[in-house]
């Protein structure tokens, strides 16, 4: 057998010089006069050991990681094809610790197969769900959805059997299944991750809500960001068309699903669902008032899924093993898994899916193993540039919708970034004014101004002028913004500058400058 | 420095991308996005053609082009360089890394070297938070910026 050699063509890898390793192993295959095939998988996530390149042996995949193109002669003279020993060996992949305490249903995948091969799919369990779907009735499959608990994956948490049970029971000559690929959060990755590692698991998971809902199209929305995930989506678009998954009979039943990749034009408001759908049909990016809902009202005006990637990638896995299955995962109100992202100033960071229910204290430290810099964690700000800043003493809260909306906060898209103690607080606080005031829309007055007196209100606070007036100022301002704007931009942005505010209110009380004492 | 084309060469490049995508559900995006390719902004002259076409009014094309930040009223440098300003590279010392890319380069945020080298723009987010500080040059993803990789992008955007 010709040997495999798997090589991520992962963006995050790719961003670590996974490209020039592929050449490397390209050309020491050529100078010893080696066959072998490399295959460029997507990641799995341990963004600490990518380039992380593995090779199948007898004994199953080896890893090995961080390989720098500088390794790659030494590892041939180590035989690493056959699994040998190495600096940077690490073993079996799936017994990498950062990688064997997951609970891998929704990434299952990802990175371990070749992301355009509908046979590598299959072979790991690939279109299962949808095989069983086609044999369903559509209330039936919005029944198992609903009954496995999942939730909307993009931050809302709304119950995506519900959104599908309306689409479903609303008459209409055309519906349409959108998928939200706009991840414009800072600190999350994972659709951008299952695009690029596991194409086919969106395909079947919109193809799966068009034959539960009645909708013949698809649109996934992709940031234009992502070059290399919009790629790879329109070809195994392309794939799957000619393999007979998608097309007037989706696995040879009766239903059509087509589907069709679009780009956004880099404005984070987007990712909002209803300027999302302003935005597919040709128009600025505006917020939409609901209702009408979506799903009643949304593309064109027809009755719409919109769902996010997470939320579309996690149902085939729920219609192969059914609700209970996934419903078995979790706590409370929050049921399955959940791919947490760990980012920013973090020693282990990456992706980890795991079943609701761990504490941000365990994620932190334990998972993502403190800081990058070596300093003690000052604060995380969890769910994305709307979400709140939450410092040690909260690290007790469980990963959980309730238990974050208990505590200010929320889980967003569950991407989570780590400051050490050089942060500054008040910094961040006037970023999230300064991110709302470039990012908003301008349909709702308290986003629009509300963001830009935000940034002037600190930089007095800043500056020492009055700051307890001023912080005053900014809680009302905040109050305002948060009941007064239509959707989560205007309405969220407080949660970040009002949990900077009040767990870190040292950062708020700068020595006042010779300038300001007038 | 490259000519720009003129008016009515524009037009005739415009309508044959309108030609080609007007059929698509919601086309506008993909048109403006076609244009942006062709002539490396979308030109004042591209909205009449495009408004026309889609029996739209002249204001909403416009409305559309200056939504988006994607899309370029004047031509951007042979190189463009995008700098990751969002929280996770921020915490990872994205403003410093910003400081001194803006030094070396001698130009700010939007802004176009005077030799038409580089273009330098933040951006919010390229999705690789797990290494940050991150880029993109040219559609390439450069991830755990330091001192050495500024450099290298330096020499890579000047060459």
């Amino acid at each position: 057998m010709i040997p495999r050699i798997y090589v991520p063509g992962d963006s995050g890898a790719l961003a670590l010089g996974a490209e020039k390793v592929a050449k490397a192993i390209e050309k020491e295959l050529a100078d010893r006069g080696i066959e072998a095939k490399i295959v460029r998988n997507g990641s799995r996530g341990a963004y600490f050991l990518e380039p992380m390149v593995e090779v199948a042996t007898a004994n199953g995949r080896v890893a090995y990681g961080p390989v720098k193109p500088s390794d790659v002669k030494s590892l041939f003279d180590c035989g690493f094809l056959t699994g040998g020993h190495h600096k940077r060996w690490l073993g079996a992949p799936d017994k990498i610790p950062f990688l064997a305490k997951q609970t891998r249903l929704t990434f299952a995948r990802c990175g371990v197969i070749n992301p355009l091969s509908l046979d590598h799919y299959k072979a790991h369990g690939g279109l299962k769900g949808l095989q069983n779907a086609v044999g369903l009735a559509p209330a039936d499959i919005v029944k198992q959805v609903t009954e496995s608990g999942l939730r909307g994956r993009g931050g809302a948490g709304f119950p995506t059997g519900i959104k599908w049970k309306t689409v479903l029971e609303t008459t209409a000559d055309k519906k349409y299944i959108v998928c939200n690929a706009d991840e414009g959060d800072s600190a999350t990755f994972a659709d951008r991750m299952i695009m690029e590692g596991d194409p086919f698991v969106l395909i079947e998971g919109m193809a799966i809500a068009g034959v539960a809902t009645g909708a013949t199209k698809g649109f996934v929305y992709i940031r234009s960001e992502y070059p290399h995930a919009v790629a790879m989506m329109q070809k195994a678009v392309e794939v799957a068309r000619q393999a007979g998954l998608l097309g007037v009979n989706v696995l040879g039943s009766p239903n059509a699903f087509d589907m069709e990749i679009r780009v956004g034009a880099g404005a984070y408001v987007c990712g909002e669902e209803t300027s999302l759908l302003n935005s597919l049909e040709g128009k600025r990016g505006v917020v939409r008032a609901k209702p009408p809902l979506p799903a009643i009202q949304g593309l064109f005006g027809k009755p719409t899924v919109i769902n996010n990637v997470i939320s579309l990638t996690s149902v085939p896995v729920i219609m192969d093993k059914g609700a209970a299955f996934y419903k078995d995962f979790g706590m409370g109100r929050s049921r399955g898994t959940i791919p947490i992202q760990i980012a920013g100033n973090v020693r282990y960071g990456g992706l980890f899916e795991a079943a609701f229910g761990m504490t941000l204290g365990e994620i932190v430290d334990d998972i993502g193993g403190g800081t990058a810099t070596g300093r003690p964690v000052k604060a995380v700000q969890v769910g994305g540039p709307l979400g709140a800043y939450f410092p040690r003493s909260l690290f007790d809260t469980p990963f959980d919708y309730e238990a974050f909306a208990a505590k200010d906060g929320l889980i967003g898209h569950a991407g989570i970034t780590v400051f050490d103690d050089t942060a500054d607080m008040l910094k961040q606080a006037r970023f999230a004014m300064e991110f709302c005031a470039i990012e908003s829309c301008g349909k709702c007055t308290p986003c629009r101004i509300g963001s830009t007196r935000g940034v002037e209100t600190i930089d007095k606070i800043a500056r020492g002028i009055e700051p307890e007036k001023q912080i005053e100022l900014v809680t009302d301002l905040c109050n305002t913004m948060k009941f007064g704007s239509l959707c989560a931009l205007g309405g969220f942005t407080p949660y970040p500058v009002m949990s900077a505010i009040n767990h870190f209110r040292d950062d708020f009380k700068p020595a006042p400058v010779a300038e300001a004492a007038e | 420095m490259t000519m720009q084309p003129a008016g009515t060469e524009i037009a005739s490049r415009t309508a044959a991308i309108v030609q080609e995508l007007k059929g698509l559900e919601g086309p506008l995006l993909p048109i403006l996005h076609g244009i942006q390719e062709e002539f490396g902004h979308v030109p004042q002259d591209a909205l009449p053609v495009i408004a026309e076409a889609l029996n739209i009014s002249k204001a909403e094309v416009h409305g559309v082009v200056t939504f988006y930040h994607d899309y370029r009223s004047h031509p951007a440098g042979r190189h463009v360089l995008k700098l990751c300003q969002a929280e996770a590279c921020q915490s990872m010392g994205s403003d410093a890394i910003a400081a001194k890319l803006k030094q070396l380069l001698g130009i700010g945020f939007h802004e176009t070297a005077r030799d038409g080298s580089v273009t330098l723009e933040p951006v919010y987010c390229l999705g690789l938070c797990a290494c940050a500080p991150s880029a993109m040059l040219d559609g390439e993803v450069i991830g755990r910026l330091d001192d050495e990789k500024l450099d290298e992008i330096v020499a890579e955007v000047r060459s």
